[in-house]
């Protein structure tokens, strides 16, 4: 098939590598032998639709799916998506999850002697709007020990699942909080070797959208893989 | 305007949390018209145990090779309700098993025809990225031999990305490191 037009390569540094010592649990799950590199083709290019109609609108609230009210600090979670030509990626589905306020995942794994919150699951989704433009209201994490060095601690953070247009576009990534003193020690942040690549994911405090009274808001804009060649736009 | 990508990084150990309520082991449903198929397999680490904190998701097109996307530009026909999309969480014993239907062959580069091939995503824990690799079908040797993409694999690990049938399942093991390791892509 031709008129297949690819996602642009990633720009050196910015992506993280599958082996990275410092994060002792890619040892074993890194891949050894060398990546294949194929021509993109129209399975690439494409990807799973999803819309509106496969979240719920209290979906995006995390502090609303219980009876009461979870235990911590309010927050606004709110941002953009866009590619990396700059464009909106609009009707996209994100999905977030996280601990609670105190640091602790309802999860079987999780035996972090810290308070589980019964008003408080962690979990919530999205689709952008037609500017790309996502909001989630939750409670702020809180950090939490692990066991991948001494005295290891996790910097507060939120999960992101975004898919954009394309399997080429899927992307996971996570959120910090500005002025976290743990992010220099923490090989999740580290692994990305450009400083404004692991800059990127931090979220910035927003007074937009921070709402009296009630919450602080932190943006957070996500770049997704874009085009390698733009449509010509006609010149005036 | 010129961007870069933001970083990926791991889903860690807790992504059921925030990712099992999209889980699909059942990409096609009934109504769906294809020939069924079961696959089901372990994803494995360095050291042969099992992933049991790990999730793969699977893209494929409908038995007339046609994607649910706006970019596949085919005369080809669609069923309503057809996504081709699969999420399949892998169990304590990093294992996983999803029902389909045969995907169509669909174009690849120049004039050439790719054989039936579901794409998949892997995810976990001690994963900073996900990685990505393809399932082809036993029974389609004449149109796996043609296979543009398969062409580009040293052919000693071919096989990796074909399943053995076993009665009536397809097993298909993700194999992370060591000699049987399958063979990922990097676009």
């Amino acid at each position: 098939m031709k008129g297949i037009v690819g996602y642009r390569r990633p720009f050196p540094g910015t992506q993280p590598d599958y082996n990275y010592p410092p994060y002792a649990s890619t040892q074993k799950r890194c891949p050894t032998q060398a990546l294949v590199l194929p021509p993109q083709t129209l399975s690439e290019i494409t990807g799973p639709v999803f819309g509106h109609g496969d979240v719920k609108p209290g979906d995006s609230d995390l502090t609303r799916q219980h009876k009461g009210d979870p235990i911590g600090e309010r927050i606004v979670v709110s941002g953009r998506v866009l590619d990396e030509n700059g464009r909106a990626v609009p009707n996209t589905l994100v999905e977030l999850w996280q601990a609670n306020s105190s640091g602790r995942y309802p999860h079987p794994t999780d035996q972090h002697n810290a308070p589980l919150d019964p008003n408080f699951s962690g979990a919530g989704r999205t689709v952008t709007d037609a500017e790309g433009r996502y909001r989630f209201i939750t409670i702020r994490p809180g950090e939490y020990p692990w066991r991948n060095h001494y005295n290891a601690w996790r910097p507060a953070h939120i999960h992101f699942s975004l898919f954009g247009q394309a399997f080429l576009t899927r992307m996971v990534t996570q959120m910090y909080f500005p002025g976290d003193p743990l992010l220099p020690y923490d090989p999740m942040f580290t692994c990305i070797a450009n400083e404004a690549a692991r800059n990127r994911l931090v979220s910035v405090f927003d007074w937009e959208t921070t709402i009296p009274e009630q919450a602080l808001g932190y943006r957070f804009d996500i770049v997704l893989r874009g085009r390698e060649q733009t449509p010509m736009e006609k010149m005036p | 305007m010129s961007l870069f990508a933001s970083g990926n990084q791991t889903v860690g150990p807790y992504l059921h949390i925030g990712l099992d309520w999209l889980t699909t082991r059942d990409i096609a449903g009934k109504r769906i018209k294809g020939e069924r198929v079961a696959i089901a397999g372990r994803l494995l680490d360095g050291n042969g145990n099992g992933v049991n904190d790990g999730l793969i998701e699977v893209w494929q097109a409908n038995a007339a090779g046609k994607y649910a996307h706006p970019e596949d530009p085919q005369k080809k026909p669609i069923e309503k309700g057809w996504r081709g999309f699969g999420r399949v969480p892998t169990d304590a014993r990093g294992g996983f098993r999803f029902t389909t239907i045969k995907p169509g062959r669909v174009p690849g580069p120049g004039e050439s025809l790719q054989a039936p091939h579901l794409v998949v995503a892997v995810f976990m824990r001690g994963m900073l990225k996900h990685l990505a690799t393809r399932i082809y079908f036993p029974d389609e040797a004449a149109a796996n031999a043609e296979d543009p993409i398969l062409k580009l694999v040293p052919a000693a690990r071919r096989g990796t990305l074909i399943p053995k049938k076993e009665g009536k399942t397809l097993e298909w093991d993700i194999v992370l490191q060591g000699k049987n390791e399958t063979v990922f892509f990097d676009y």
